[in-house]
């Protein structure tokens, strides 16, 4: 053979594989609504830098006639390439070619593009759209589920993982996306459960459709699985390009700088904040009258909305905003916002962003269902991620501050950097009324008129105590300030830690109320 | 604004705000009857040992309901009549589906 033909014979070869589970299983994808592996891959990264690898691995099972079987790449396509310029890993199973079904040499693609990113230290995305094992290979499938989500846990923290979900992705398969750290779905289109509507007729007689027990919105909403849903996969792809602006490359690197923006003129914070501490308002607002561009990235944004997570810049800088939200459930702290808190407080702390908290909360979620649901563990894990913290920590306390909900968000005695309150702040062991009624209940119970009397009584403790200024003089707070210097306080907090050093007692890892 | 606000009481204060789906639909909570029998799994009912009337003594086998590919037999939590029986043999049950009364 000449060097022409050995190019020749290789592009053919090349072009074999490229056509995936071919013409007819390719069409069928798209009348889905969904667009083939590599078209999504092709997607995300910059155009042109997409390098594919293992496009030649074949699967090596013999039995139940799989030997006579070709399956082109094995069902999954991975490679590396970059986004807006910087490295990245991904892979994406291909449903065109057996069902995505993932077998060992599947797997083994997967797995090696995983060693690769971690040892690049470079963020990872898995594409995921596959019926789950390959059953003809038994045992050997489940090892290879099992490789994955070994690496999955070893980067934690290390490297920034995604998961898409574009497709199926269902029993054991689930556990790789959870165990990362952004989920994202889209509608119509993500299925995830662990069992199937199948199973769940045959076992429990209960009927239910595929996109009510694991459909994009139950998992945006309901489970808290996925962390960012979108309407079509190509806002998806933006949503993960859009993310990878906001987070560093790996643990030992900052997020990118960008040129600093004022916040949009039309968020006047001095506008927002009802006087009242019992009226609702969107704390999401303020965040955006003190962002760069008033650009928010929400994290979570349909699920336990009583909390808000998410991205946004200072001067040019991420930080990792949290707030409370007294649009939905008063802002209080139950099972699922501590859980949503918790999870995102722990990735901006492994990945170097500062945190910035905003408080207005008037206590926990009250109700057997929450007792009964371990809101005592859950809402602990609040208080572990913020203790355990060593990135730049700022709190402003716009309204309430009670009790335990106080100390959670991240409170001096947590190790707060900077505490800042509004002169709006209540900061009290408990709201006026419940103190009150507690400490003046003798004197409401024999008053001739109750009612008046405990308004009064309200009404004084609220004047003694329910300000920041009792908190100020015992310096828990360390600056009373203004809504409008808030922006700026923020940017000189997180200008002078630039160089913060905290070393927590050695150990080899903590043991967080899971 | 023009949404309608909910209430909800905290502490002793009562906030403007409104309400998630979720916490709408949360299961509410029932104090539990001793006398009743619930399914605790959903499954189907195998086996009936006892009848209306009969009396039972703590710990006896009652019926038997396969779930999950088990058989897990139902027994009398404490001595009591059989006040009414609410499922046949080969029938399937719900969580939560009260099998047995006693009394």
């Amino acid at each position: 053979m000449s060097l022409k033909r050995n190019i020749l014979d290789l592009r053919k070869r090349k072009e074999m594989v490229l056509q995936g589970g071919g013409e007819e299983a390719i069409k069928k994808q798209n009348a889905m609504g969904k667009l083939t592996a590599r078209e999504r891959i092709e997607g995300i990264v910059d155009k042109g830098s997409f390098h594919e690898y293992d496009m030649f691995v074949e699967h090596q099972s013999k039995d139940f006639d799989m030997d006579k079987k070709v399956l082109h790449g094995d069902g999954v396509v991975i490679g590396t390439g970059t986004v807006y310029g910087e490295p990245i890993a991904i892979y994406a199973q291909d449903f065109t070619v057996a069902g995505g079904s993932l077998g060992l040499m599947h797997a083994r693609k997967i797995t090696k593009i995983m060693d690769h990113a971690i040892k690049m230290r470079m963020p990872i995305i898995g594409i995921n759209d596959s019926g789950g094992a390959r059953i003809q290979e038994g045992v050997d499938s489940l090892a290879g589920y099992g490789e994955i989500f070994f690496r999955n846990t070893m980067a934690s923290g290390v490297i920034p993982q995604l998961s898409v979900i574009l497709g199926p992705c269902a029993g054991g398969a689930v556990y790789s996306p959870a165990l990362t750290d952004f989920v994202f779905v889209v509608d119509n289109i993500s299925k995830m459960f662990i069992t199937g509507p199948e199973v769940v007729k045959t076992v429990l007689g209960e009927e239910v459709s595929m996109e009510d027990l694991g459909g994009a919105r139950v998992h945006a909403e309901i489970s808290g699985n996925a962390h960012f849903f979108a309407l079509t996969e190509q806002e998806c792809f933006e949503q993960i390009k859009k993310l990878l602006t906001l987070i560093p490359w790996n643990n030992q690197r900052k997020a990118k700088s960008f040129p600093p923006k004022p916040p949009k003129p039309e968020y006047k914070i001095n506008n927002i904040l009802p006087a009242d501490p019992t009226q609702p308002y969107d704390v999401r607002e303020i965040i955006m009258a003190v962002a760069d561009d008033s650009d928010f990235m929400e994290v979570q944004q349909d699920f336990a909305p009583n909390i808000v997570v998410g991205f946004g810049r200072i001067d040019g800088e991420t930080v990792g905003f949290v707030a409370n939200q007294p649009l939905v459930l008063a802002g209080v702290l139950d099972c699922d916002s501590a859980d949503k808190a918790g999870r995102f407080i722990r990735f901006c702390d492994a990945f170097n962003i500062p945190l910035v908290t905003f408080e207005d909360m008037p206590g926990y979620l009250p109700g057997v269902e929450q007792e009964h649901m371990g809101v005592i563990r859950h809402g602990a894990k609040v208080l572990y991620a913020y203790s355990e913290a060593t990135v730049p920590k700022i709190t402003v306390i716009l309204r309430k501050a009670y009790g335990g909900g106080y100390i959670a968000m991240n409170s001096r005695h947590l190790k707060a950097d900077f505490m800042f309150a509004w002169p709006t702040a209540e900061i009290a062991v408990m709201g006026p009324e419940g103190a009150a009624n507690i400490i003046f209940r003798k004197e409401i119970k024999e008053s001739s008129n109750p009612n008046e009397t405990r308004k009064q009584k309200v009404a004084e403790y609220r004047e003694k105590f329910a300000n920041p200024y009792v908190a100020a003089s015992k310096g828990y707070i360390d600056s009373v300030i203004e809504p409008e210097e808030t922006r700026m306080l923020l940017k000189h907090s997180i200008e002078v830690s630039g160089n913060k050093t905290v070393v927590n007692p050695q150990k080899k890892h903590g043991i967080p109320p899971f | 604004m023009s949404t309608k606000y909910e209430k909800l009481e905290i502490d002793g204060a009562e906030y403007q705000t409104t309400f998630t789906k979720k916490w709408l639909n949360r299961k509410r909570w029932v104090e539990p009857n001793p006398n009743l029998i619930e399914a605790h799994i959903p499954g189907t009912i195998v086996q009936i040992k006892v009848k209306e009337g009969q009396e039972v003594q703590p710990d006896e086998v009652l019926l038997t309901l396969q779930a999950m590919k088990m058989d897990n037999k139902i027994t009398a939590p404490f001595a009591a009549k059989i006040k009414k029986i609410n499922v046949k043999e080969g029938e399937q049950v719900p969580k939560g589906a009260i099998m047995i009364e006693l009394e």
